[in-house]
């Protein structure tokens, strides 16, 4: 199946400029594997969504179409034919 | 002969340069990355390789987590590695927080780490990447070390020395909030508690054998030690033998972050007293450092050219240090976000800076 991550302006300098990353993926992938999928084509975008251990940064939102993630199972979520995945900042900082 | 003073702040990096270390020329806030504005956000540590001048900065991101720039030209440009310098192991149920530290080895290209979650790190490549010293990060203890007010972390990272005598390169004296003062002879293989007559108030043993929370240790050239305790100002020349002895007579207060070491005086040291644990301001609402030229026997107040007026802002652990040079420097910066810079030959400090955000660290060195 096919999907597509959309990436907020400041990830896009660790996907060569990418504002989209399409990404073909077996049926059945959950949110998990397409960051998996997403972290082996630019790795350098995985740090900022996930730590070591692989567990998402507590102030980075990841939409699965109109759903935040953790609402729907965390990396566990069911991802779907032609979803949009976007990776947002939440609101923190200061 | 120059000197440069690298600044992290609550909000950004910034650096100083100055000929006379009276007069300096900041720049500042450097962004990092212009792309996403790392290292905007705060900068806990900053270190300066004695050897190759390589400069180490540890960065965060709200919400893009922790990172380790370097700079090969004195802070002009910066890089950040293709992967994540310090990073846990698969195996261990840690994800870094924080690099609260960088210390420099015997050799050109040995960095350590000292980061929260409580654990050490070794780089073999300058500060490129980084590994997990797995000894102290299996120690037993590790279940038992809690975190303190600022994280839990390794604060302290002193590379060569064990005590006075006892100095080698085999030597690592590391520091812990809370855990205490951990030595290792053997290069990091084997590590054990050294903090008799350091006491934990907040624990129902108040001399345990670990668990103190230090907040800074300095080596004095000798390879002895002073440390500012959470309450307590102390002395050792040798923590595995002798213990600790205090030394806060003199002082306004017993409570504190920074320590400097003289790098050549080992009776020589700077300490920067602070209100309590509760009130964390500067004792009596005034700026000042105090300084001891007899091993912490006596001390006096340096604050010729600071503020005269109340004064709110302190200095925090790694916010104060020498730059090592023959007439030593001497610089500390507040969380008011001035910083101000003196030499061992003049006890007048000169404002290197005001206004700044929070100050967090400052490292120096002639260049």
């Amino acid at each position: 199946m096919r999907v597509t991550v959309h990436l907020t302006s400041v990830l896009r300098v660790d996907a060569e400029g990418a504002t989209h990353v399409p990404l073909e993926v077996e049926d059945g992938t959950e949110l998990r594997g397409v960051l998996d999928a997403l972290a082996a084509r630019h790795p350098g975008l995985d740090r900022r969504i996930r730590d070591e251990q692989g567990a998402l940064r507590r102030y980075v939102n990841v939409f699965v179409d109109q759903d935040e993630c953790r609402s729907v199972g965390g990396l566990e979520a069911p991802v779907h034919d032609g979803s949009d995945v976007r990776l947002l900042p939440s609101v923190a900082g200061g | 002969m120059a000197y440069l003073l690298v600044i992290g702040t609550r909000k950004g990096l910034f650096t100083a340069r100055s000929e006379d270390r009276r007069a300096w020329e900041v720049t500042g806030p450097h962004r990092l990355d212009e792309a996403n504005d790392a290292g905007m956000s705060p900068v806990y540590t900053v270190g300066i390789n004695p050897r190759t001048k390589r400069l180490l900065a540890g960065t965060e991101s709200w919400h893009f987590g922790p990172s380790v720039w370097h700079s090969d030209d004195l802070g002009a440009t910066w890089t950040e590695p293709p992967s994540p310098p310090i990073a846990f192991p698969e195996d261990t149920d840690g994800s870094l927080t924080r690099a609260w530290q960088f210390a420099f080895g015997a050799d050109p290209d040995t960095v350590f780490a000292g980061v929260e979650p409580h654990a050490l790190f070794r780089s073999s490549d300058g500060g490129d990447s980084f590994e997990l010293v797995r000894a102290l990060w299996d120690h037993p203890h590790r279940v038992n070390w809690m975190p303190g007010a600022g994280g839990a972390a390794i604060h302290t990272v002193l590379p060569g020395t064990l005590g006075a005598g006892r100095q080698s390169p085999e030597a690592i004296t590391v520091a812990m909030s809370t855990g205490g003062v951990y030595q290792s002879e053997d290069d990091g293989a084997s590590w054990t508690p050294t903090n008799r007559g350091i006491s934990a108030g907040f624990l129902p043993d108040e001399e345990p054998e670990y668990g103190q929370c230090v907040h800074k240790v300095a080596a004095a050239p000798d390879g002895s030690f002073y440390a500012q305790n959470h309450h307590g100002v102390y002395r050792s020349a040798n923590p595995a033998v002798d213990g600790w002895s205090r030394i806060e007579e003199g002082l306004p207060t017993d409570f504190g972050f920074a320590m400097v070491a003289h790098p050549h005086d080992p009776d020589t040291a700077l300490n920067f007293p602070v209100i309590s644990q509760e009130v964390h301001l500067p004792a009596g609402y005034r700026l000042g450092a105090y300084r001891t030229d007899d091993g912490g026997t006596t001390w006096r107040a340096v604050n010729e050219g600071l503020p005269e007026e109340p004064y709110f802002g302190i200095v925090l652990r790694d916010a104060a240090c020498t730059d090592g040079a023959r007439v030593p420097g001497f610089y500390f910066g507040t969380r008011s976000g001035d910083v101000y810079a003196t030499t061992d030959d003049d006890d007048r400090w000169n404002l290197v800076t005001a206004h700044l955000p929070d100050v967090l660290c400052v490292r120096a060195t002639e260049v």
